[in-house]
């Protein structure tokens, strides 16, 4: 099943990219889900969106052959930014900026796209993800990427995990937690960009969500949520990307649905030996 | 006195042009177990957030270990275990050694990792609060007495020589109350640690510190346990 992807290049580049995002997307995933901020990747999301658009209208415009996805990052990690200055700003409604950053994306992306020339197959796949879409220089952005996120996470785990577990006990301890804070949704920014050219800007947040939904209804420690994240998550990309080239379907669908049966599958596991546990 | 470990001078603060807390001034000694009580809105606090460095005041000085909290940068000298102990993310899929490990991340620094030793002084702060059996237990299936312990432990891994508890004995029974104090004087006693102990309950603490603070917008009594209630039936 996987000798199209093993034979041609451009597959190839896919299936790898595949394997990266499909770490990183739920790595990340835990801190944003215990942290009660699932809908910060919509709202990153969006924002990449409309950095893609721009890029794909200055393409347009000063005909550079730059990738869109440069676009997306730098607009990712503005509107990152951004979110975390609002949320300084009202420390009372701290998600405040969520929907502002979101709404805001999508502005600028009907603006950018208009500017470029309306919707084009290219645009189709950034929204939907493709199994044809990533370019040998896309793959080593995105694994550049996944490197850094993975020594960032390595170096500040016990931080960020202090911090998600209880803000106030982390700060009252010394810990900075505005910079770590910054520097977590920063690395947010990059990973959604990252991912948005397999899955799609609309699926995104479900490949950094789901993994995690699942991961939790059978994870007793935070280490073991990090495992089974991951292990869904990659075999949620494997699976998906295979059935959506051999089924002609945009990968981003398939990858977020065999994520819905995984979760679906942790919920059935957990009542089973739920049940169990009660017989006895 | 001995060399006090806190001591706060002519503290006062207000919000939104309301006074929470005036004049405030006392110091607390090592090995002291000081209850802080006070009527709701009585400003109990904001005045442990003062001592913590979450606010500033408007007026006063506080010092800690004999420096001015603005200088002071030892903050694993301090465990404290908050009011939102008893409402913490239930869900949060972290085992007991897991959260009191938590309690050694500013202590080992940033760019440096968890050890051998490290591991070693967590399982020593949790078999103090007598929860080894639950060391890889997930921390939402136990009582709230039980995480209760888990929090002190928490606090106790870095090896403070002040621990603040912010109303830690809220949901919790009486049995585990009576249990939990207990535990407190232990590490009072033996291990010479200080406590700073905010609480409604009275009864309960009465019979276990060595001091009393009466808080409410200015300090009205400060001494030993047995005046506080006599002056407090005369009144």
């Amino acid at each position: 099943m996987l000798g199209d992807f093993i034979q041609y290049d451009f597959l190839r580049y896919t299936f790898y990219t595949g394997l990266l995002i499909g770490i990183i997307a739920p790595l990340l995933g835990t801190f944003l889900v215990v942290r009660r901020l699932s809908l910060l990747a919509d709202s990153l999301s969006h924002v990449t969106l409309a950095g893609i658009a721009f890029g794909l209208w200055l393409d347009k415009l000063l005909t550079i052959s730059l990738s869109p996805l440069y676009g997306g990052i730098a607009f990712s990690v503005l509107g990152s930014v951004f979110i975390e200055k609002l949320r300084r700003m009202y420390p009372a409604y701290q998600e405040i900026g969520i929907p502002i950053i979101l709404s805001s994306g999508v502005g600028l992306s009907v603006i950018f796209i208009s500017l470029a020339n309306g919707f084009n197959n290219d645009l189709f796949n950034y929204l939907f993800g493709s199994v044809s879409a990533v370019s040998k220089n896309d793959f080593y952005t995105i694994l550049g990427i996944t490197v850094i996120v993975l020594i960032i996470i390595f170096i500040f785990y016990k931080e960020l995990l202090t911090l998600s577990f209880d803000e106030e006990h982390a700060i009252v301890s010394g810990i900075h937690a505005k910079r770590i804070h910054l520097l977590f949704i920063i690395l947010t920014a990059l990973v959604i960009a990252a991912s948005i050219r397999i899955v799609g800007v609309l699926l995104v947040s479900a490949l950094m969500t789901l993994p995690v939904a699942a991961a939790m209804r059978i994870a007793k420690s935070y280490k073991q949520l990090i495992l089974y994240s991951l292990l869904f998550g990659e075999v949620a990309v494997v699976s998906g990307l295979i059935s959506g080239y051999y089924l002609s379907i945009p990968p981003g669908g398939t990858i977020v649905m065999t994520a819905v049966i995984i979760l679906l599958g942790s919920l059935s596991y957990q009542k089973l030996v739920f049940r169990k546990k009660e017989v006895v | 006195m001995n060399n006090p470990i806190l001591s706060l001078e002519n503290v006062t603060f207000s919000y939104n042009n309301k006074t929470i807390v005036k004049e405030i001034d006392f110091s607390i000694s090592q090995g002291a177990f000081v209850g802080l009580v006070g009527p709701n809105g009585g400003g109990k606090t904001t005045l442990i957030k003062m001592i913590l460095g979450l606010l500033k005041p408007d007026e006063g000085t506080i010092k800690l270990f004999n420096q001015p909290i603005n200088e002071f940068t030892d903050w694993s000298k301090i465990g404290f275990v908050s009011q939102k102990a008893n409402t913490f993310n239930k869900g949060f899929p972290a085992t007991v050694f897991e959260v009191v490990a938590m309690g050694l991340t500013a202590r080992i620094g940033y760019f440096k990792f968890f050890t051998k030793k490290h591991r070693q002084q967590v399982i020593t702060a949790i078999k103090q609060v007598g929860m080894e059996d639950y060391v890889h237990e997930n921390i939402g299936n136990l009582s709230g007495g039980q995480q209760q312990r888990v929090f002190i432990a928490r606090a106790l891994v870095s090896q403070p020589t002040l621990i603040i508890l912010d109303e830690p004995t809220v949901g919790i029974d009486v049995t585990n109350v009576e249990r939990f104090y207990q535990l407190l004087v232990k590490l009072q006693q033996e291990q010479q640690i200080t406590l700073l102990l905010v609480s409604h309950d009275l009864t309960s603490m009465r019979d276990y510190v060595t001091e009393m603070i009466g808080l409410n917008q200015t300090i009205y009594f400060h001494g030993p346990p047995e005046k506080y209630v006599t002056q407090q039936s005369t009144t």
